[in-house]
Protein backbone atom coordinates (compact mmCIF):
# COMPACT_ATOMS: atom_id res chain seq x y z
CA UNK A 1 0.00 0.00 0.00
CA UNK A 2 1.03 3.60 -0.46
CA UNK A 3 1.30 6.01 2.45
CA UNK A 4 1.84 9.75 2.46
CA UNK A 5 2.59 11.72 5.59
CA UNK A 6 4.46 14.81 6.68
CA UNK A 7 7.62 14.11 8.65
CA UNK A 8 9.42 17.11 10.15
CA UNK A 9 7.60 19.43 7.73
CA UNK A 10 8.54 17.37 4.66
CA UNK A 11 5.89 15.37 2.79
CA UNK A 12 6.97 11.80 2.10
CA UNK A 13 5.26 9.07 0.07
CA UNK A 14 6.39 5.46 0.22
CA UNK A 15 5.17 2.00 -0.70
CA UNK A 16 4.86 -0.03 2.52
CA UNK A 17 3.38 -3.19 4.02
CA UNK A 18 0.26 -2.60 6.10
CA UNK A 19 1.93 -4.19 9.12
CA UNK A 20 4.95 -1.85 9.13
CA UNK A 21 5.25 -0.03 12.44
CA UNK A 22 5.87 3.70 12.48
CA UNK A 23 9.18 3.31 14.33
CA UNK A 24 10.55 1.06 11.57
CA UNK A 25 9.17 3.32 8.86
CA UNK A 26 11.06 6.25 10.35
CA UNK A 27 14.30 4.36 10.98
CA UNK A 28 14.52 1.89 8.11
CA UNK A 29 12.57 3.56 5.30
CA UNK A 30 13.36 7.23 5.97
CA UNK A 31 16.73 6.59 7.71
CA UNK A 32 15.71 8.86 10.58
CA UNK A 33 17.54 6.84 13.19
CA UNK A 34 17.29 9.49 15.90
CA UNK A 35 14.07 7.79 17.01
CA UNK A 36 15.20 4.74 18.97
CA UNK A 37 13.62 1.34 19.01
CA UNK A 38 13.62 -0.27 22.42
CA UNK A 39 11.24 -2.62 24.20
CA UNK A 40 8.75 -3.07 21.36
CA UNK A 41 5.94 -3.33 23.94
CA UNK A 42 5.07 0.36 24.50
CA UNK A 43 6.71 0.32 27.93
CA UNK A 44 10.09 2.03 27.54
CA UNK A 45 9.16 5.14 25.55
CA UNK A 46 12.43 5.59 23.67
CA UNK A 47 10.44 5.48 20.39
CA UNK A 48 8.23 8.47 21.28
CA UNK A 49 7.50 10.80 18.35
CA UNK A 50 4.70 13.28 17.81
CA UNK A 51 1.63 12.45 15.80
CA UNK A 52 -0.22 15.70 15.08
CA UNK A 53 1.64 17.29 17.98
CA UNK A 54 0.84 14.57 20.56
CA UNK A 55 3.57 12.25 21.85
CA UNK A 56 2.91 8.61 20.88
CA UNK A 57 4.92 5.41 21.17
CA UNK A 58 5.81 4.69 17.56
CA UNK A 59 6.38 0.96 18.17
CA UNK A 60 2.64 0.68 18.75
CA UNK A 61 1.39 2.81 15.88
CA UNK A 62 1.22 1.50 12.32
CA UNK A 63 2.96 3.62 9.71
CA UNK A 64 -0.30 3.39 7.76
CA UNK A 65 -2.15 5.05 10.67
CA UNK A 66 0.09 8.10 10.29
CA UNK A 67 -0.99 8.51 6.66
CA UNK A 68 -2.28 12.04 6.09
CA UNK A 69 -0.95 13.16 9.45
CA UNK A 70 2.03 15.14 10.74
CA UNK A 71 4.88 13.33 12.40
CA UNK A 72 7.71 15.04 14.23
CA UNK A 73 10.83 13.26 15.39
CA UNK A 74 13.85 14.28 17.42
CA UNK A 75 15.50 15.35 14.14
CA UNK A 76 12.79 18.01 13.88
CA UNK A 77 13.46 19.63 17.25
CA UNK A 78 16.30 21.95 16.26
CA UNK A 79 15.29 24.91 14.09
CA UNK A 80 17.63 26.68 11.64
CA UNK A 81 20.65 25.01 13.20
CA UNK A 82 19.60 26.25 16.63
CA UNK A 83 19.05 23.56 19.26
CA UNK A 84 15.70 23.55 20.99
CA UNK A 85 15.97 24.69 24.65
CA UNK A 86 15.08 21.15 25.72
CA UNK A 87 18.12 19.83 23.83
CA UNK A 88 20.24 22.61 25.29
CA UNK A 89 18.93 21.68 28.76
CA UNK A 90 19.91 18.03 28.36
CA UNK A 91 23.41 19.19 27.38
CA UNK A 92 23.78 21.71 30.21
CA UNK A 93 22.42 19.48 32.98
CA UNK A 94 23.84 16.14 31.93
CA UNK A 95 20.37 14.83 31.06
CA UNK A 96 21.84 11.82 29.34
CA UNK A 97 24.40 9.21 30.12
CA UNK A 98 24.18 6.46 27.49
CA UNK A 99 21.65 8.46 25.48
CA UNK A 100 19.36 5.61 24.53
CA UNK A 101 16.22 7.03 26.16
CA UNK A 102 17.07 10.62 25.23
CA UNK A 103 15.12 11.13 21.96
CA UNK A 104 11.88 9.87 23.50
CA UNK A 105 12.48 11.82 26.71
CA UNK A 106 13.08 15.05 24.79
CA UNK A 107 10.00 14.62 22.57
CA UNK A 108 7.75 14.01 25.58
CA UNK A 109 9.26 16.85 27.59
CA UNK A 110 9.07 19.33 24.69
CA UNK A 111 5.35 18.52 24.40
CA UNK A 112 5.00 18.98 28.17
CA UNK A 113 6.59 22.45 28.05
CA UNK A 114 4.39 23.43 25.12
CA UNK A 115 1.32 22.71 27.26
CA UNK A 116 2.74 23.65 30.63
CA UNK A 117 5.68 26.08 30.37
CA UNK A 118 6.46 25.99 34.10
CA UNK A 119 5.93 22.43 35.31
CA UNK A 120 6.75 21.27 38.84
CA UNK A 121 9.21 18.42 39.33
CA UNK A 122 6.25 16.16 40.09
CA UNK A 123 4.58 17.14 36.82
CA UNK A 124 7.78 16.42 34.89
CA UNK A 125 8.08 13.03 36.56
CA UNK A 126 4.44 12.26 35.78
CA UNK A 127 4.97 13.23 32.12
CA UNK A 128 7.90 10.81 31.74
CA UNK A 129 6.34 8.05 33.85
CA UNK A 130 5.88 5.96 30.71
CA UNK A 131 9.55 6.19 29.84
CA UNK A 132 12.50 4.32 31.18
CA UNK A 133 16.07 5.53 31.66
CA UNK A 134 18.08 2.43 32.47
CA UNK A 135 21.01 4.57 33.53
CA UNK A 136 18.43 5.78 36.11
CA UNK A 137 19.39 9.37 35.44
CA UNK A 138 15.94 10.71 36.23
CA UNK A 139 17.16 13.46 38.56
CA UNK A 140 19.28 15.04 35.83
CA UNK A 141 16.49 14.60 33.26
CA UNK A 142 14.12 16.52 35.53
CA UNK A 143 16.82 19.16 36.04
CA UNK A 144 17.30 19.44 32.25
CA UNK A 145 13.61 20.08 31.72
CA UNK A 146 13.64 22.69 34.48
CA UNK A 147 16.61 24.34 32.75
CA UNK A 148 14.69 24.53 29.48
CA UNK A 149 11.62 25.88 31.26
CA UNK A 150 13.57 28.63 33.06
CA UNK A 151 15.60 29.63 30.00
CA UNK A 152 12.56 29.73 27.75
CA UNK A 153 10.82 31.99 30.24
CA UNK A 154 13.91 34.24 30.33
CA UNK A 155 14.05 34.34 26.52
CA UNK A 156 10.37 35.40 26.50
CA UNK A 157 11.18 38.35 28.77
CA UNK A 158 14.17 39.58 26.75
CA UNK A 159 12.41 39.15 23.40
CA UNK B 1 11.87 -7.73 16.29
CA UNK B 2 8.16 -8.05 17.03
CA UNK B 3 5.98 -7.46 13.98
CA UNK B 4 2.40 -8.52 13.36
CA UNK B 5 1.70 -11.18 10.74
CA UNK B 6 0.78 -9.69 7.35
CA UNK B 7 -2.68 -8.13 7.02
CA UNK B 8 -4.50 -5.75 4.73
CA UNK B 9 -4.92 -2.27 6.19
CA UNK B 10 -8.25 -0.57 5.56
CA UNK B 11 -9.22 2.88 6.70
CA UNK B 12 -12.74 3.65 7.90
CA UNK B 13 -14.43 6.72 6.44
CA UNK B 14 -17.67 6.48 8.44
CA UNK B 15 -19.23 4.19 11.04
CA UNK B 16 -21.58 2.67 8.50
CA UNK B 17 -18.80 2.14 5.96
CA UNK B 18 -16.78 0.32 8.65
CA UNK B 19 -19.79 -1.86 9.46
CA UNK B 20 -20.21 -2.60 5.75
CA UNK B 21 -16.55 -3.65 5.51
CA UNK B 22 -16.84 -5.91 8.54
CA UNK B 23 -20.04 -7.45 7.25
CA UNK B 24 -18.28 -8.33 4.03
CA UNK B 25 -15.03 -9.54 5.63
CA UNK B 26 -16.53 -11.37 8.62
CA UNK B 27 -14.31 -12.72 11.39
CA UNK B 28 -11.15 -12.25 9.29
CA UNK B 29 -11.40 -8.52 10.00
CA UNK B 30 -10.92 -6.57 13.20
CA UNK B 31 -11.36 -2.93 14.12
CA UNK B 32 -8.36 -1.11 15.54
CA UNK B 33 -8.71 2.09 17.57
CA UNK B 34 -5.76 3.21 19.72
CA UNK B 35 -4.17 -0.17 19.07
CA UNK B 36 -2.28 -0.26 22.36
CA UNK B 37 -3.76 -3.62 23.33
CA UNK B 38 -4.47 -5.13 19.94
CA UNK B 39 -1.14 -4.38 18.21
CA UNK B 40 0.96 -5.89 21.05
CA UNK B 41 -1.23 -9.02 20.87
CA UNK B 42 -0.77 -9.16 17.10
CA UNK B 43 2.99 -8.74 17.51
CA UNK B 44 3.00 -11.77 19.80
CA UNK B 45 0.75 -13.58 17.28
CA UNK B 46 -1.83 -14.07 20.01
CA UNK B 47 -4.25 -12.41 17.58
CA UNK B 48 -4.11 -12.68 13.79
CA UNK B 49 -6.41 -11.03 11.29
CA UNK B 50 -6.44 -10.79 7.52
CA UNK B 51 -7.85 -7.27 7.61
CA UNK B 52 -7.39 -4.47 10.08
CA UNK B 53 -9.88 -1.61 9.83
CA UNK B 54 -8.49 1.61 11.31
CA UNK B 55 -11.30 3.61 12.88
CA UNK B 56 -9.11 6.48 14.14
CA UNK B 57 -10.39 8.66 11.26
CA UNK B 58 -13.84 8.44 12.92
CA UNK B 59 -12.69 10.41 15.97
CA UNK B 60 -14.78 13.42 14.93
CA UNK B 61 -17.85 11.19 14.81
CA UNK B 62 -17.16 8.96 17.84
CA UNK B 63 -14.94 11.06 20.11
CA UNK B 64 -17.13 13.10 22.48
CA UNK B 65 -18.24 13.54 26.07
CA UNK B 66 -21.81 14.84 26.37
CA UNK B 67 -22.84 15.60 29.91
CA UNK B 68 -26.63 15.81 30.19
CA UNK B 69 -28.86 16.26 33.23
CA UNK B 70 -29.92 12.60 33.38
CA UNK B 71 -27.16 10.87 31.48
CA UNK B 72 -23.58 11.18 30.28
CA UNK B 73 -22.87 9.88 26.80
CA UNK B 74 -19.31 9.13 25.76
CA UNK B 75 -18.26 8.23 22.24
CA UNK B 76 -16.34 4.96 21.97
CA UNK B 77 -13.33 6.64 20.34
CA UNK B 78 -12.83 9.13 23.17
CA UNK B 79 -9.22 8.83 24.24
CA UNK B 80 -7.95 8.30 27.79
CA UNK B 81 -6.39 11.76 27.83
CA UNK B 82 -9.72 13.35 26.90
CA UNK B 83 -11.47 11.43 29.69
CA UNK B 84 -8.77 12.50 32.17
CA UNK B 85 -8.87 16.15 31.17
CA UNK B 86 -12.66 16.59 31.07
CA UNK B 87 -13.65 18.74 34.07
CA UNK B 88 -17.32 18.17 33.28
CA UNK B 89 -16.91 14.40 33.40
CA UNK B 90 -14.92 14.60 36.64
CA UNK B 91 -17.69 16.74 38.17
CA UNK B 92 -20.38 14.25 37.12
CA UNK B 93 -18.38 11.08 37.93
CA UNK B 94 -15.15 11.67 39.90
CA UNK B 95 -14.30 7.96 39.52
CA UNK B 96 -13.23 8.59 35.92
CA UNK B 97 -10.42 10.95 36.83
CA UNK B 98 -9.24 8.67 39.65
CA UNK B 99 -9.03 5.76 37.21
CA UNK B 100 -7.53 7.64 34.29
CA UNK B 101 -4.68 8.90 36.47
CA UNK B 102 -3.51 5.31 36.95
CA UNK B 103 -4.22 3.83 33.51
CA UNK B 104 -0.98 3.16 31.61
CA UNK B 105 1.08 6.36 31.21
CA UNK B 106 0.49 9.82 29.70
CA UNK B 107 1.86 8.90 26.27
CA UNK B 108 -0.21 5.72 25.97
CA UNK B 109 -3.23 7.71 27.16
CA UNK B 110 -2.85 9.92 24.09
CA UNK B 111 -3.84 6.94 21.92
CA UNK B 112 -5.93 4.45 23.92
CA UNK B 113 -9.72 4.77 23.80
CA UNK B 114 -12.69 3.99 26.02
CA UNK B 115 -14.29 1.71 23.42
CA UNK B 116 -11.04 -0.11 22.72
CA UNK B 117 -10.52 -0.72 26.42
CA UNK B 118 -13.99 -2.18 26.84
CA UNK B 119 -13.78 -4.28 23.66
CA UNK B 120 -10.41 -5.71 24.71
CA UNK B 121 -12.35 -7.15 27.69
CA UNK B 122 -9.22 -7.78 29.71
CA UNK B 123 -10.27 -8.86 33.23
CA UNK B 124 -7.69 -6.42 34.67
CA UNK B 125 -8.85 -3.45 32.63
CA UNK B 126 -9.73 -0.38 34.69
CA UNK B 127 -12.37 1.40 32.58
CA UNK B 128 -14.41 -1.79 32.43
CA UNK B 129 -14.50 -1.73 36.23
CA UNK B 130 -15.45 1.96 36.15
CA UNK B 131 -18.29 1.31 33.70
CA UNK B 132 -19.47 -1.68 35.74
CA UNK B 133 -19.46 0.48 38.87
CA UNK B 134 -21.49 3.21 37.18
CA UNK B 135 -24.01 0.75 35.68
CA UNK B 136 -23.13 1.81 32.14
CA UNK B 137 -24.96 0.76 29.01
CA UNK B 138 -23.14 0.01 25.77
CA UNK B 139 -24.57 1.05 22.42
CA UNK B 140 -23.70 -1.41 19.65
CA UNK B 141 -24.46 -0.55 16.04
CA UNK B 142 -24.85 -3.17 13.36
CA UNK B 143 -25.72 -3.49 9.67
CA UNK B 144 -28.35 -1.09 8.39
CA UNK B 145 -27.75 1.27 11.32
CA UNK B 146 -29.59 -1.06 13.73
CA UNK B 147 -28.66 -0.21 17.33
CA UNK B 148 -28.92 -2.29 20.45
CA UNK B 149 -28.13 -1.31 24.00
CA UNK B 150 -26.67 -3.82 26.46
CA UNK B 151 -25.64 -3.63 30.12
CA UNK B 152 -22.00 -4.12 31.15
CA UNK B 153 -22.88 -7.58 32.51
CA UNK B 154 -24.20 -8.55 29.08
CA UNK B 155 -21.38 -6.78 27.24
CA UNK B 156 -18.57 -8.81 28.79
CA UNK B 157 -19.20 -12.40 27.79
CA UNK B 158 -15.88 -13.71 29.14
CA UNK B 159 -12.18 -12.83 29.15
CA UNK B 160 -11.34 -11.06 25.87
CA UNK B 161 -14.87 -11.74 24.64
CA UNK B 162 -17.71 -9.26 24.24
CA UNK B 163 -21.29 -9.12 22.99
CA UNK B 164 -20.11 -7.22 19.89
CA UNK B 165 -20.67 -9.61 16.95
CA UNK B 166 -19.01 -9.64 13.53
CA UNK B 167 -20.27 -6.67 11.54
CA UNK B 168 -21.00 -4.65 14.69
CA UNK B 169 -19.25 -1.75 16.39
CA UNK B 170 -19.42 -0.32 19.89
CA UNK B 171 -20.29 3.33 19.35
CA UNK B 172 -21.24 4.84 22.70
CA UNK B 173 -21.24 4.35 26.46
CA UNK B 174 -24.17 5.75 28.44
CA UNK B 175 -23.93 6.48 32.14
CA UNK B 176 -27.10 7.26 34.07
CA UNK B 177 -26.95 10.25 36.44
CA UNK B 178 -28.79 10.32 39.72
CA UNK B 179 -28.71 12.89 42.55
CA UNK B 180 -26.48 12.58 45.63
CA UNK B 181 -23.67 10.91 43.72
CA UNK B 182 -20.10 10.31 44.78
CA UNK B 183 -17.62 7.82 43.39
CA UNK B 184 -13.98 6.81 43.64
CA UNK B 185 -11.42 4.41 42.21
CA UNK B 186 -8.29 2.88 43.68
CA UNK B 187 -5.73 0.60 42.15
CA UNK B 188 -2.80 -1.31 43.56
CA UNK B 189 -0.09 -1.83 40.95
CA UNK B 190 3.49 -3.05 41.15
CA UNK B 191 4.88 0.00 39.36
CA UNK B 192 3.54 3.15 37.67
CA UNK B 193 1.42 2.38 34.62
CA UNK B 194 1.19 -1.37 35.20
CA UNK B 195 -1.89 -3.54 35.08
CA UNK B 196 -3.74 -3.78 38.38
CA UNK B 197 -2.89 -6.31 41.05
CA UNK B 198 -6.43 -5.44 42.12
CA UNK B 199 -8.56 -2.34 41.48
CA UNK B 200 -11.85 -1.32 43.00
CA UNK B 201 -14.41 1.30 42.06
CA UNK B 202 -17.29 2.41 44.24
CA UNK B 203 -20.26 4.62 43.49
CA UNK B 204 -22.90 5.76 45.96
CA UNK B 205 -26.07 7.77 45.66
CA UNK B 206 -27.19 9.32 48.94
CA UNK B 207 -30.80 10.10 49.74
CA UNK B 208 -31.98 13.42 51.17
CA UNK B 209 -31.74 11.91 54.69
CA UNK B 210 -28.08 10.97 54.15
CA UNK B 211 -28.64 7.22 53.91
CA UNK B 212 -27.37 5.20 50.98
CA UNK B 213 -30.13 5.16 48.36
CA UNK B 214 -27.98 2.97 46.12
CA UNK B 215 -24.38 1.82 45.91
CA UNK B 216 -22.31 -0.21 43.50
CA UNK B 217 -18.85 -1.70 43.68
CA UNK B 218 -16.84 -2.95 40.69
CA UNK B 219 -13.59 -4.90 40.92
CA UNK B 220 -10.89 -5.54 38.32
CA UNK B 221 -8.29 -8.33 38.13
CA UNK B 222 -10.06 -10.68 40.55
CA UNK B 223 -12.12 -12.86 38.18
CA UNK B 224 -12.82 -13.69 34.55
CA UNK B 225 -14.35 -10.24 33.98
CA UNK B 226 -14.57 -7.02 35.91
CA UNK B 227 -17.15 -7.90 38.44
CA UNK B 228 -20.04 -5.98 39.90
CA UNK B 229 -21.09 -7.30 43.30
CA UNK B 230 -24.86 -7.10 43.74
CA UNK B 231 -24.67 -8.48 47.28
CA UNK B 232 -22.82 -5.36 48.40
CA UNK B 233 -25.50 -3.15 46.86
CA UNK B 234 -28.27 -5.18 48.55
CA UNK B 235 -26.52 -5.14 51.94
CA UNK B 236 -25.69 -1.47 52.26
CA UNK B 237 -28.76 -0.02 50.59
CA UNK B 238 -30.93 2.16 52.86
CA UNK B 239 -28.24 2.10 55.56
CA UNK B 240 -26.52 5.11 57.08
CA UNK B 241 -22.87 5.25 55.93
CA UNK B 242 -20.47 4.06 58.65
CA UNK B 243 -17.09 2.37 59.08
CA UNK B 244 -18.89 -0.80 60.14
CA UNK B 245 -20.85 -0.76 56.90
CA UNK B 246 -17.69 -0.34 54.79
CA UNK B 247 -16.13 -3.25 56.67
CA UNK B 248 -19.14 -5.38 55.90
CA UNK B 249 -18.94 -4.44 52.21
CA UNK B 250 -15.20 -5.20 52.14
CA UNK B 251 -15.78 -8.64 53.61
CA UNK B 252 -18.40 -9.39 50.94
CA UNK B 253 -16.02 -8.20 48.20
CA UNK B 254 -13.25 -10.48 49.50
CA UNK B 255 -15.40 -13.57 49.52
CA UNK B 256 -17.35 -12.81 46.32
CA UNK B 257 -14.36 -12.42 44.03
CA UNK B 258 -12.38 -15.16 42.36
CA UNK B 259 -8.71 -14.14 42.07
CA UNK B 260 -5.92 -16.37 40.80
CA UNK B 261 -2.40 -16.61 42.18
CA UNK B 262 0.10 -15.23 39.64
CA UNK B 263 3.27 -13.10 39.46
CA UNK B 264 1.27 -10.10 40.67
CA UNK B 265 0.34 -11.75 43.96
CA UNK B 266 -1.32 -14.63 45.73
CA UNK B 267 -5.07 -15.17 45.68
CA UNK B 268 -5.14 -14.47 49.43
CA UNK B 269 -3.32 -11.14 48.99
CA UNK B 270 -5.73 -10.16 46.21
CA UNK B 271 -8.72 -10.96 48.40
CA UNK B 272 -7.19 -8.79 51.10
CA UNK B 273 -6.84 -5.97 48.53
CA UNK B 274 -10.43 -6.43 47.33
CA UNK B 275 -11.55 -5.98 50.93
CA UNK B 276 -9.34 -2.99 51.70
CA UNK B 277 -9.91 -1.17 48.38
CA UNK B 278 -13.66 -1.66 48.63
CA UNK B 279 -13.64 0.01 52.04
CA UNK B 280 -11.42 2.87 50.90
CA UNK B 281 -13.39 3.64 47.75
CA UNK B 282 -16.76 3.46 49.49
CA UNK B 283 -15.47 5.80 52.21
CA UNK B 284 -14.18 8.28 49.63
CA UNK B 285 -17.32 8.00 47.48
CA UNK B 286 -19.50 8.89 50.48
CA UNK B 287 -17.24 11.83 51.40
CA UNK B 288 -17.52 13.13 47.85
CA UNK B 289 -21.29 12.64 47.74
CA UNK B 290 -21.57 14.75 50.90
CA UNK B 291 -19.36 17.59 49.71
Amino acid sequence: MQVTMTVNDVEVTREIEGRLLLVHFLRDVLSLTGTHWGCDTSNCGTCVVWLDGEPVKSCTVLAAMAGGHEVRTVEGLAKDGQLDPIQEGFMQCHGLQCGFCTPGMMMTCRALLDKNPDPTDAEIREAISGQICRCTGYATIVRSVRWASVHEAAAEVTR
Amino acid sequence: MQVPAPFEYERATSVDQAIGLMERLGSSARLVAGGHSLLPMMKLRLANFEYLIDINPLHDELGYIRVGADEVRIGALTRHRELLESAELAAAFPIFRDAERVIADPVVRNRGTLGGSLCQADPSEDLSAVCTTLDASCVIRGPGGAERVVSMAEFHVGPYETAVADGEILTEIRLPRRPGHGSAYEKVERRAGDWAVVSAGAAVWLGADGTIADARVGLAAVGPNTTGIPEISDTIKDQAPSEALYEQAGAIAARSCDPATDQRGSADYKRHLADELTRRTLRKAVERARS
